[in-house]
């Protein structure tokens, strides 16, 4: 499924909803949770899952090509965990 | 950093402020969109978002485990797992967001 079949579901659901303004509400879902991510929040979706932030430590790495050690910065990363009741959905429970 | 916990609630609340549907009915709008994803997972269908990601069904095979606290050795069913890769764009915004 991709984004256009879910602004499609939403709509058929919902004739009394403009078109334009599904799509207005499914990209509000998805970029309120990135914006949230970006401040370094959590977003917790009881039964889907939660969206959080790790941090990454500095590290030494080193080019596979050359073999030559590169310094790699701190950084932070978006992380997904599968809330219980999906996991368990998933399985068939 | 803010540390906050966002819910539901507060994704139903940016709804409501930006299509201006009033709270209950923004509230519905978040957990279809949660349902119809969940739905499509459940069917073994991946679910890609442009510009979020992409959440992904793989298949894991039995495996013996161990309890680690008594070393008893335990059978692990095959399963199901989901996965979640971000796309470019909320990776560059979170490392963004986040650098001190």
């Amino acid at each position: 499924m991709i984004r256009s079949e879910l602004i499609e579901k939403i709509a058929e659901e919902n004739p009394h909803l403009y078109q334009r303004d599904v799509e207005r509400i499914v990209n509000t879902i998805f970029d309120r949770i990135i914006d949230a991510m970006a401040q370094g929040d959590r977003v917790e979706l009881r039964g889907f899952g939660a969206f959080s932030v790790k941090k990454r430590d500095a590290r030494l790495g080193r080019n596979p090509r050359t073999g030559e050690a590169v310094q790699v910065d701190e950084k932070h990363v978006p992380f997904f965990k599968t809330g219980k009741l999906l996991r368990d959905r998933l399985n068939g429970k | 950093m803010t540390d906050k916990t966002l819910t539901r609630m507060d994704l139903a609340d940016a709804v409501h402020q930006e299509v201006g549907l009033s709270r209950n009915e923004s509230a519905d709008l978040v957990e279809s969109v949660l349902t119809h994803m969940s739905d499509a997972l459940t069917n073994g269908e991946s679910v890609k978002i442009s510009s979020f990601g992409t959440f992904s069904i793989r298949d894991k095979a039995a495996r013996v485990g161990r309890n680690p606290k008594t070393g008893e050795e335990v059978p692990i069913t095959p399963r199901r797992v989901l996965s979640f890769r971000p796309s470019h764009l909320m990776k560059d915004r979170v490392a963004d967001g986040n650098k001190r």
